[in-house]
């Protein structure tokens, strides 16, 4: 019988190689030509820790430094394993409810899974902190966690250090090679922005292998590809911490901007936007609130107006006219004009000058002394009207090179973002308001020469360009970052343009001196005399720029000390009036206490003076009262409406009947209302609330 | 002495050692998979609390119990199979009113000390003893068709108890002997439609129902076209031809949809569709919308996409012991038990499984080295069942972890953490040791 089906032991046989043949083509299939799988598994059980570095320092010019680190304290519970914690007391120490405490529990829960860890109160305060690490043992499943968060010790500088904040995903799809995650801080703004690979360090990335419900289960392959967290390097810049602070002081309550350039190196000593905030109110838990009402805020504090504001620069500019007709060889310093109380070289435009003394633009010293608008607007037609260039679109197209050789009408580079460049008109622009090509000529844009018509400039422009008048003719392009800690190749490839001299004239030192002479007899008998700086002889140039929308701005700018200056800055004071009111003094200050170290005790009254100082518009001093009274108003009905309900208990306990009369009836019906009304006397507290506040002025 | 070497002789020492290195790298692979790095794995390897040294445990019954069965009298197993089959059935029966519920299916009986026993496993044995017994009897002419009949009969009563029962992979590894009965006699055509038959139901679920409809009549004209002289012949062959046409037509339009639809769960149908790379659609599924009224949700493949992963990620060499991070991060799920050949082909890769799969072919071509040179019929027969049983679940086991096949539930022979299946797979291959050790003998 057996031998009857002995054959059929071959088949079964063949069927079982068959069987394992088809698995292991399968297996190859699988373990050799399928890459993916390798990556699933790595996707699935590798978790990658990023080990944040610090964040770099950034120091003022004597080492202070502007920002640091500190460490803050999150909370930070796993859901799964808070079961058995003490719900009461930890609701009685964060002053929150149970509702409360649910409700972040479910939005953790929501959020992260409820056996891995989130945020359940972040950045608490030290005494928080203090009372909440007394009492962990009572809180299983939470912890304390701590992060690096940035600090400011001097409250100041706000525009400039920017500000760090979490990356979102339009961020993230900008920078998309860099290596951000969601999550990750990053510089948003300021020198934080600029210079954020400097300062961001390198992260490092902990391997770890984790389960299938993401917890973590050890090291991947003994932290043999772990890379080590490398700490952001130091900026060191030339910003001098008390100047800056008591430029921001000046500035308070103003609009407007000031500038300080050390004219040597280019760097920026201070820069002051105002009105600015407080650096630490956009760290720190009240983050989004402060945001919120900064962004709303009509006089805009994040707006840095040193770079982005745009300014007429009125008579500031007449030395630059001045250097322009030298440079080109179509004046000397001693040519003068005769005024007699305006220019009328153009007939139909007439340019009225403050003075009419004869003799005062007998030459050019003179002319800058007294601001003569006839000697700048003179001065302002030979450049433009200049034989070598044939006509007067020519010349103003040099003229307009001029502009943009002293860092007028294009962005200077500063290392802060979002620069603006302000404005040298184009030809293009003339043609179109003169209606065509040649349809202008010298008297049609005759204003420029005093700074006015469409030329604008910010105000650190105009404080580049007191540096290259006090340098006789070349500048470094502002900065403030001097040097990086562990500075590399790529990093002095980055500063390469800060520490290269751009020679912008050729103008011999006796015409820079007639220059200097000039803006330095501003100081002594002109529109400066009354600014002065005990020890220092300085040279300045006061500007009162014609603002169609309000009163005029007070622009000034200087460089001290005369000879071998070493600040030069710009101040616009928007709606400040004259020159020397507004501005002049807060420039005055500034280079007083850069130079002197501090500010004399003759001038600290004229400080608090010029502090106290309000010039805020009109315009936007009501919508801060509105503001301030909505916000007054809510607190009023507050606490109206606390009282009224203590009062009303009691009315409560006797109007029962009738509210549920009207609970019964379509709440919201204007004809209930009013039944009521006419059924009952006796006033709903909704409704005597509603006369508190319609009472209210 | 006499007695001892009674024992010992004649037992098949290949065998053995094959049980034995196939039981160690079972022990080896559930330490893979419950492996802590705590530094206490030695401690915990004689504690009895990880499933490692259960199975250690579960390995020394065994070798306790394989003793025991060597001690035996092979005549015992002839002279009770029917018993033990009808205690089997009894078994598989009394979970219904003794049954506790694992895993979705009530096919445990709970014992003492916390340990369970399923019928089904052990069933195997005693399904195999009795087609042994059968087979070999005098009066048993297996080309009749009534005894194939009772044959298939006495093969698949249990499973259709294990269907119900919610074991449908239980039940498929009793297909298995037919295997048997092929060798034993069985006309090769049922085989053959029983390919036939399976090859049509996956092809329906690979192909568009239209495609296969017109390949498949397509087919059948250039057939009838060739074969067209032989009609004259014989008339019967065109009506034959034409019926195999219409049968698979309408299994593969009608049948196979009703039974994905309205005789299989949800999830069993979503199942299969995934192994074949197909999602299938729930909401025509009758039986699950009839159950609850929410529309039922989509199951996911996860078990098969993450032991794909596991074992894919192993690549040529694998990815070294212990080091494997889907074993470690608990990714595939039941992987100690039905998922255990995943920790392995992630740990030692292709190369490790080659190599494991070529012990268990060696393992199986020996056995039926031993059946065929068994003198009583017996023997043999329950030696193909031996071979039978463990190729099913071999190829039902691997092929459901690589993706080829849907997950029923069956365990890896030998390997698979579990007392139930390590001690039915013990007994069943002792007593082939024991019947092999009389091989001498005519056992009826």
């Amino acid at each position: 019988m057996s031998v009857f089906n002995q054959s059929r032991s071959r088949v079964i046989q063949i069927i079982i190689s068959a069987v394992f043949l088809i698995i292991t083509l399968q297996l190859i299939n699988l373990q050799l030509f399928s890459s993916k799988y390798k990556l699933a598994a790595e996707n699935n059980a590798i978790y990658r820790k990023i080990i944040y570095p610090d964040r770099g320092i950034i120091f003022d010019r004597s080492r202070k430094p502007l920002l640091e680190n500190i460490i803050s304290y999150d909370l930070v519970v796993t859901p799964s394993e808070a079961k058995t914690t003490d719900t009461l007391a930890l609701c009685a120490l964060l002053n929150i409810d149970t509702a409360e405490y649910k409700k972040r529990m479910r939005e953790a829960i929501f959020k992260n899974t409820s056996v891995k860890p989130s945020v359940f109160e972040p950045l608490l305060s030290t005494e928080m902190f203090a009372r909440l690490s007394e009492n962990m043992y009572k809180f299983p499943g939470f912890v304390l966690s701590e992060r690096s968060v940035r600090n400011y010790p001097y409250n100041t500088a706000a525009q400039l250090l920017g500000y760090i904040a979490e990356v979102d995903t339009s961020f993230l799809r900008k920078h998309k090679d860099e290596g951000y995650e969601m999550g990750d801080y990053a510089g948003m703004n300021g020198l934080e922005r600029t210079y954020e690979k400097v300062l961001m360090g390198q992260r490092g990335i902990k391997r770890f292998i984790r389960d299938n419900k993401s917890r973590i289960q050890g090291p991947y392959e003994n932290g043999l590809f772990d890379t080590v967290a490398i700490a952001g390097r130091n900026l060191f810049t030339s910003i001098d911490v008390d100047v800056q602070q008591l430029a921001e002081q000046l500035l308070q309550n103003k609009i407007g901007s000031a500038v300080a350039i050390n004219p040597r190196t280019g760097g920026i000593i201070a820069m002051v936007s105002s009105p600015t905030y407080n650096p630490n109110v956009l760290t720190g838990n009240a983050r989004r609130k402060n945001w919120g009402r900064m962004v709303m805020d009509t006089a805009k504090p994040m707006y840095n107006r040193a770079i982005k504001g745009q300014y007429p620069p009125g008579s500031t500019f007449k030395p630059l006219g001045a250097l322009v007709a030298l440079d080109e060889g179509l004046i000397t310093p001693s040519y003068g004009v005769g005024c007699g109380g305006g220019y009328a070289g153009c007939g139909s435009v007439y340019v009225r000058c403050e003075h009419k003394n004869p003799g005062h633009a007998a030459n050019l010293r003179l002319a800058l002394a007294n601001s003569c608008n006839s000697y700048f607007s003179d001065v302002f037609r030979k450049a433009i009207d200049n034989r070598k260039y044939g006509n007067a679109t020519k010349g103003y197209l040099k003229w307009k090179e001029y502009m943009n050789s002293f860092g007028l009408g294009r962005r200077l580079d500063v290392d802060l973002p979002s620069e603006d460049k302000a404005s040298i008109p184009d030809t293009a622009r003339y043609n179109k308001d003169f209606g065509g090509k040649g349809r202008w000529n010298s008297c049609s844009i005759l204003t420029l020469g005093i700074g006015q018509d469409r030329m604008t400039a910010t105000p650190l422009q105009l404080a580049n360009l007191m540096c290259i008048i006090a340098n006789k003719g070349y500048y470094y392009t502002p900065h403030f970052v001097d040097s990086i800690e562990r500075e590399d190749t790529e990093d002095k490839e980055m500063l390469k343009k800060y520490r290269t001299k751009h020679i912008v004239t050729h103008i011999s030192d006796s015409a820079y001196k007639a220059v200097h002479d000039g803006m330095h007899d501003v100081t002594v008998y002109g529109t400066a005399s009354a600014i002065n700086i005990p020890g220092v002889e300085y040279c300045a140039k006061t500007g009162t720029a014609q603002n169609p929308h309000g009163k005029n701005h007070s622009l000034f700018v200087a460089f001290a000390p005369k000879n071998n200056p070493r600040i030069a800055v710009a101040v616009v004071v928007e709606n400040g009036g004259y020159g020397s009111v507004a501005a002049g003094p807060i420039a005055g200050f500034i280079m007083e206490k850069y130079l002197n170290d501090t500010i004399s005790s003759a001038g600290l009254p004229e400080v608090e003076r010029v502090t106290k100082i309000n010039l805020i518009p009109a315009a936007i001093k009501q919508w801060y009262y509105r503001k301030d009274s909505i916000r007054a108003a809510k607190l009023a009905e507050e606490e109206a409406s606390a009282k009224l309900e203590t009062a009303t208990e009691a009315n409560n306990k006797a109007n029962t009947e009738v509210q549920l009369e009207l609970n019964t009836k379509p709440v919201g019906s204007n004809d209930t209302a009013i039944k009521l009304k006419i059924k009952s006397p006796l006033l709903l507290p909704e409704e005597q609330r509603k006369k508190a506040k319609g009472g209210k002025p | 002495m006499s007695k001892q070497k009674s024992v010992s002789q004649g037992i098949d020492t290949t065998v053995v050692w094959l049980y034995a290195i196939l039981v160690s790298i079972g022990i080896l692979c559930i330490f893979m998979v419950e492996y802590r790095n705590d530094g206490h794995w030695l401690q915990s390897f004689f504690n009895g609390k990880t499933s490692y040294s259960k199975q250690l445990i579960y390995a020394g019954v065994c070798a306790a119990l394989a003793t025991f069965i060597l001690l035996t009298d092979s005549k015992l197993f002839t002279a009770f199979a029917n018993l033990f089959y009808a205690f089997g059935i009894l078994l598989m029966l009394s979970t219904f009113a003794l049954g506790k519920n694992i895993n979705g299916s009530k096919s445990w009986i709970p014992l003492f000390g916390g340990f369970n026993l399923q019928p089904v496993e052990i069933c195997k044995i005693f399904t195999a003893l009795a087609l042994a017994k059968f087979l070999s009897r005098q009066e048993t002419d297996f080309s009749k068709l009534k005894s194939q009949i009772i044959a298939g009969i006495i093969t698949l009563l249990p499973a259709v108890i294990s269907i119900i029962q919610h074991e449908a992979g239980m039940a498929l590894v009793y297909f298995c002997f037919f295997l048997v009965m092929f060798r034993e006699g069985l006309p090769p055509t049922i085989l053959i439609i029983g390919f036939s038959f399976v090859a049509l139901i996956i092809s329906t679920l690979l192909i568009e129902p239209n495609t296969l409809a017109i390949i498949l009549t397509v087919s059948v004209i250039v057939t009838i076209y060739l074969l067209r002289k032989q009609f004259k012949r014989s008339r019967g062959l065109l009506t034959l031809i034409i019926f195999i046409w219409a049968a698979c037509v309408g299994i593969q339009r009608f049948a196979v949809p009703f039974i994905f639809n309205n005789v299989l769960e949800c999830y069993q149908s979503a199942r299969v569709y995934s192994a074949f790379g197909k999602d299938y659609d729930c909401s025509q599924n009758k039986r699950s919308a009839k159950k609850s009224d929410k529309t039922p949700k989509k199951p996911d493949d996860y078990n098969v996409r993450q032991s794909k992963i596991a074992i894919g990620s192993g690549g040529l060499l694998g990815r070294g012991f212990l080091k494997g991070t889907q074993t470690r991060g608990k990714y595939v799920p039941a992987q100690s038990t039905d998922f255990v050949f995943t920790s392995l082909g992630e740990a030692f890769g292709f190369v490790g499984c080659l190599v494991f799969l070529l012990i268990y072919l060696f393992f199986l071509f020996r056995v039926i080295q031993i059946a065929e040179r068994q003198r009583s019929t017996f023997s043999r027969v329950y030696a193909y069942s031996v071979v039978s049983i463990i190729l099913f679940h071999i190829a039902f086991n691997i092929c459901m972890t690589i993706g080829l096949f849907p997950s029923p539930g069956v365990t890896l022979p030998l390997i698979s953490y579990g007392g139930s299946s390590m001690v039915s797979f013990t007994i069943l291959i002792f007593i082939l040791l024991r019947l092999d050790a009389d091989r001498q003998m005519v056992l009826r």
